[in-house]
């Protein structure tokens, strides 16, 4: 037994304490009624409760539509940029990055204020546009990375076999770029769907999405319904992170400097 | 490689740029003119400029306090972070087995949960042990989401560090406190300062998590001052100028630290 083991201690106590306990926390206020009796009406509440449940389809719909947009527009970027002979400059990456260090709310407000210049009514397709101009440097970047980490010669080896060059992007390029192409998912899916204030800036106040009622529901100090939400995001991010691996999200993001 | 390829790549590229940055770049140019609303030109003007920095806006001390709250808060959740991060990191670099896979799973858990999540479930804390909420409570909360980030930065430099130097500096007669200054943190330091600015600017950066653990304080931070601001219809002018500034500023950093990196890389080849 190392000593040097036991300087793991403190942040033990403290990952118990702020993240461990807090999580229980939430299972534990869902499941009280608002004077602390135990109760199941909070869950039953949101299966019965025709808004919340037409807004949670929404957000799914929503991120899975905002997450195949990103891959759509960022992994040929993410390509591009990782290609030796296409893009020769690390300040493009760069570029790519930098809008994420610029605040969001106020970045969104910008582009609200610009499709409404622009006479664009403000509703889903705005959403989607502005959801996904938030969070595509958030796809671009693992793809990027993992295609950089990719071995070249591989490729290389099946263009010599004989392959088209379609080929060689369908059966080696793409197939091996796949664990950035997760971990982008990972970074876009579960944010969008639990995403406040920007559906809210982007639409108009017109579309909420599943974030905007707990944060409704919190804020009007009906804690134990707001509980109930968080825990079926809760278990939504449990099924998520089991499908894909949850290192992989916090590998990509602990790489963005 | 065929030349339209590299041309179609290279528009590609430029025009998903233009895109990413028309709202940026938006915010610039009508930070040049004194209208109230974005968007509304009324001729050239460095008016909200100088009234950002000689206070003589309406509600001047909301927003300074704002700024002020923000870089405050990030400074003190990433130094505790860090410092967390790394006393944390190298404990977990010498557990095995179950305990560390333990450990690495709970380290997991903020990375991977929404920043809402994080939100109400530590707002649930406070109220559960009756902790009023303040600037005390939002700099925990930033230190709970910031310190895994760090122990992710730091342990791939514990992982090149040859393990022995340390015990060797035990043996020449250095005291644990030494060894730890003069041995771990020199080799540790590049992944404790990237920890440090991830931890910065995600601290900078945040909006939910402030939002739900800043109590009522009134204590607002530059996110939720906007927020509140879009709320009540119309963001003080004055805004425009500040995030223009803080571009500029983002912009130059980021420069310049890769264009350092890039040197030492092709120092090295």
């Amino acid at each position: 037994m190392n000593k040097r083991s036991s300087w793991a201690l403190p942040y033990f106590i403290f990952l118990v304490l702020f993240v461990v306990l807090p999580l229980l926390l939430i299972l534990m206020y869902s499941l009280q009624d608002a004077s602390g009796n135990f109760t199941l009406s909070n869950i039953t509440k949101f299966f019965t409760d025709k808004d919340a449940l037409g807004t949670f389809a929404l957000s799914i719909e929503v991120a899975i539509e905002n997450t195949l947009l990103c891959i759509l527009i960022g992994y040929p970027a993410a390509w591009i940029l990782a290609d030796n002979k296409l893009n020769r400059s690390a300040v493009t990456v760069v570029l790519f990055i930098l809008p994420m260090w610029i605040n969001a709310l106020m970045r969104t407000l910008a582009t609200a204020e610009l499709f409404n210049m622009a006479g664009i009514q403000l509703g889903k397709g705005t959403l989607l546009f502005g959801m996904c101009y938030d969070y595509l440097p958030f796809m671009i970047y693992p793809i990027y990375n993992q295609l950089k980490k990719m071995d070249k010669s591989y490729a290389e080896a099946a263009q010599d076999l004989g392959a088209t060059p379609s080929e060689v992007f369908r059966k080696v390029t793409l197939p091996l770029s796949m664990p950035g192409v997760w971990s982008g998912v990972m970074m876009v899916f579960m944010p969008t769907v639990s995403t406040f204030a920007i559906s809210e800036f982007l639409t108009n106040n017109k579309i909420k999405l599943f974030g905007t009622i707990i944060q409704e529901n919190i804020n009007n100090s009906m804690w134990n319904y707001g509980a109930a939400l968080s825990l079926i995001m809760l278990v939504i991010i449990g099924i998520t992170t089991m499908l894909q691996g949850g290192e992989k999200r916090a590998e990509a993001e602990g790489g963005l400097i | 490689m065929r030349t339209s390829t590299k041309v179609f790549a290279k528009v590609y590229l430029w025009v998903l740029l233009l895109v990413l940055y028309a709202p940026i770049a938006f915010i610039v140019v009508f930070s040049f003119t004194e209208a109230k609303s974005l968007g509304n030109w009324t001729g050239f003007s460095t008016a909200l400029y100088q009234n950002l920095f000689n206070g003589s806006m309406q509600n001047s001390s909301g927003l300074l306090a704002a700024v002020k709250n923000t870089l405050l808060i990030a400074l003190a959740a990433s130094v505790v972070a860090t410092i967390l991060g790394t006393i944390a990191a190298i404990g977990i670099y010498h557990l095995h087995g179950r305990k560390k896979n333990v450990m690495t799973f709970l380290n997991n858990i903020p990375m991977i949960n929404p920043d809402i999540i994080t939100g109400v479930s530590l707002f649930l804390l406070f109220v559960f042990l009756g902790i009023s909420q303040g600037y005390m409570t939002v700099i925990l909360a930033h230190i709970t989401f910031c310190t895994p980030y760090v122990v992710l930065n730091v342990m791939p430099k514990l992982q090149q560090m040859n393990p022995n130097i340390y015990e060797a500096a035990l043996d020449l007669g250095a005291t644990p406190a030494q060894a730890l200054r003069k041995v771990l943190v020199p080799a540790l330091r590049p992944g404790m300062i990237s920890g440090f600015i991830l931890s910065f600017t995600m601290s900078l950066d945040d909006f939910a998590v402030t939002f739900f653990t800043r109590g009522t304080i009134g204590l607002d931070t530059l996110s939720t001052y906007i927020y509140a601001d879009a709320r009540k219809g119309g963001l003080t002018p004055e805004l425009k100028p500040l995030m223009s500034i803080i571009f500029l500023i983002i912009l130059i950093v980021l420069l310049v630290i890769n264009i350092r990196q890039s040197k030492q890389q092709s120092d090295k080849h």
